[in-house]
């Protein structure tokens, strides 16, 4: 068809919308990262050995498996929605994948981690299922349906565990959770995921790590849900999903199926943390993530995501991690109970929200 | 033709065989088409045919039920009973991405647009471009939905400065082009417009109205809801008329006058 619409010539309707400064934006986008900078700043002055190349290393082995149950939490809170199981998924698969690892005493290194690996993924898999068939598919609101689903995993990982931790006691798997990928000593020189060569004994104590593995696997982890995020036409409708249900579902997004994987994903990545607990500690338990559940919310909400679902992002998420751990890091090293933690962590929630609030006066 | 035959004695204008050119066969057939909401019969047993080519005005009173006879045809609802038919073939429409992959293109009435994405992330919204994320891997191709989007928008005349701005910081003007963009982009095989220039200012009324025009040019039929009887008779070919869910009149426009409409809708 030739359609000429230059002959209507209609008068143009302009850009209205005149917006305040864009310095108040660009600092209210970034606020946290600015605060993250303050608080190492901060710390530096503050506290002895804080600005230190291994310490900040210690943080980010630290924070991993925060940061893992946050990555899938940030696509639920995107889509409005809250996953209060994670911190009990996380530890049932800390427990079950370290009971397959104990059963498997014996074999070689490599067929023990993945059985551990496939048992956490199995475990993420059917929790999701669960909380993206009752959210998604039968409308049970998150709060409710994630309780559930928390209270389960929480009451299996105790049958399972017996209560205490489930240990494992694998020559060289405490490498995958603890080691570096590079490490250096001044006379045997630099080596690659292992000691150098004819260090041992007295020796060891001499070695540098460098780039804990801990911080590899959440590199690599978080770099895959930024681009599952931020990059794919999923990501695409998590927002769309989060920002207006209805209106997503008029364009032609497949509602309750985008939700699902949505909580699917979400609980593959508590899973994960567990497993990633499991290297850390080689065993795991019923109560691994239990405290952490609120931390990665946390992580999230100081990351810009807002509650009410359609705003956040992945890299928000991981500033959000790194200040928690930065406060929990610098508290320890200042000597200060590491219970005033929670106080710190709270005020700067408290604050996150104030922010978030204050920009929407600005931009509504 | 029962709901009308009925209506026929007190609405003399009405012409239950419709007033469509001879030999063209409809584009949409609704035969019928009923939506209840639990005792309400929203839309009662309406037949509903558009032609090739033409601009249908769906009249009537508020809550008379046309929202919900576009809304099933876009497969928002579900009927409860009819039928539509789509260029001769029966059709069972169960969601609205089975609509829009029909060629059917809704402009709803509160619009349906995510306030949190930018404009051409709603233009493209469902129907994302794929291209390539950090050059290797499967992700979207951004460039040219922002340019498509730009170019769209430009060719109605409206001009977005920020395509990535959240959609909630435009104007009443352009988040409603932005809807209407996301249906004009996709060659539409029917357009459906609920209440298009409702919540506009008088210049950008005039605005849809073009967008109309330049639809009709293009050869696509528009079903387009109106309460605005100046905008009705300046844009429609054909009047359809309904009151507490059922059709109560089918008018050439040329054959009318909105005071004629006006007592058919409040019957
Ligand atoms: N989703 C719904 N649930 C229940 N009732 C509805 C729903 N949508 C519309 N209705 C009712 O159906 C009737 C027709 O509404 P609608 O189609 O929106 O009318 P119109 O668009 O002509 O103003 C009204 O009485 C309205 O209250
Ligand atoms: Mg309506």
């Amino acid at each position: 068809m030739s359609a000429n619409p230059t002959t209507m010539s209609p008068p143009s309707i302009d850009d209205e919308n005149i917006r305040p400064a864009g310095l108040i934006a660009l600092a209210s986008r970034l606020w946290a990262v600015l605060f993250l900078i303050a608080l190492i700043v901060f710390f530096s002055i503050v506290a002895p050995g804080f600005f230190d190349l291994f310490n900040f290393q210690a943080v980010g082995a630290n924070m991993a498996v925060l940061l893992v149950l946050g990555l899938g939490q940030t696509f639920v809170i995107i889509s409005a929605g809250i996953d209060l199981s994670t911190g009990f998924v996380m530890g049932l698969s800390s427990v079950a994948s370290a009971l397959v690892m104990q059963g498997l005493t014996g074999y070689p290194l490599p067929v023990i981690i993945f059985a551990g690996l496939a048992m956490a993924l199995l475990i993420g898999l059917a929790a999701g299922a669960v909380n993206g068939a009752l959210v998604a598919y039968m409308r049970v609101p998150p709060f409710i349906a994630t309780l559930g689903t928390l209270s389960v995993a929480q009451g299996v990982a105790y049958v399972l565990s017996g209560g205490p931790p489930v240990s494992i006691a694998t020559r060289g798997l405490g490498f995958f959770g603890n080691g570096f990928l590079a490490y250096f000593h001044p006379e045997a020189g630099l080596s690659i995921l292992g000691l150098p060569e004819g260090v041992s004994g007295a020796a060891v104590r001499d070695v540098m790590g460098f780039f804990p593995l801990q911080v590899v696997y959440i590199v690599i982890l978080a770099a895959f849900f930024g681009w599952l995020l931020g990059r794919t036409r999923f990501g695409r409708h998590v927002y769309a999903v989060g920002g207006n249900p209805k209106a997503a579902s008029r364009a032609g997004i497949p509602l309750e199926w985008t939700l699902f994987r949505i909580y699917v994903l979400c609980s593959t990545s508590a899973a994960l943390a567990g497993f990633l607990y499991v290297l850390r500690f080689n065993g795991g338990v019923a109560n691994a993530g239990d405290a952490l559940m609120l931390s990665s919310v946390a992580a999230i909400a100081i990351g810009g995501a807002s509650m009410l679902g359609g705003q956040g992002r992945i890299l928000g998420t991981i500033v959000g991690a790194l200040v928690i751990a930065v406060i929990q890091n610098g508290l320890v090293i200042l000597g200060i109970d590491p219970f005033w933690q929670y106080v710190a962590v709270g005020a700067v929630i408290i604050m996150a929200v104030l922010v978030d609030q204050a920009k929407g006066r600005f931009f509504p | 033709m029962s709901p009308l035959a009925t209506e026929t004695r007190t609405a003399p204008a009405s012409i239950p065989q419709g007033p469509h050119p001879e030999g063209l066969a409809p584009v949409l057939r609704c035969r019928k088409l009923t939506k209840r909401f639990g005792g309400l019969v929203a839309v009662d047993q309406v037949d509903f045919d558009v032609y090739p080519g033409e601009t249908v005005a769906l009249l009537g009173d508020n809550g008379a039920g046309k929202s919900t006879l576009i809304q099933t045809v876009a497969g928002v609802h579900r009927p409860d009973g009819g039928s539509i038919e789509l260029d001769g073939k029966e059709v069972e429409i169960r969601s609205p991405l089975q609509a829009r992959d029909l060629g059917i293109e809704t402009v709803f009435q509160d619009l349906a647009l995510c306030d949190n994405l930018g404009a051409a992330e709603n233009i493209f919204l469902g129907r994302e471009l794929p291209g390539k994320a950090y050059r290797f891997l499967p992700g979207l191709n951004e460039a040219r939905m922002r340019s498509e989007a730009k170019s769209v928008l430009s060719e109605l005349h409206i001009n977005i400065r920020n395509l990535d701005a959240p959609v909630r910081t435009l104007s009443g003007g352009q988040r409603q082009a932005t809807a209407i963009a996301r249906a004009v982009y996709w060659k539409a095989r029917l357009m459906i417009m609920d209440e298009p220039t409702a919540a506009l200012g008088v210049p950008e009324q005039k605005k849809v109205l073009s967008l109309i025009e330049a639809l009709k040019a293009r050869g696509v039929p528009v079903i387009v809801i109106s309460h605005n009887m100046q905008d009705v008779f300046e844009v429609a070919d054909r009047l359809f008329i309904m009151r507490r869910g059922r059709a109560v009149a089918d008018l050439r426009a040329a054959d009318t006058n909105a005071n004629e409409v006006v007592r058919l809708m409040v019957g």
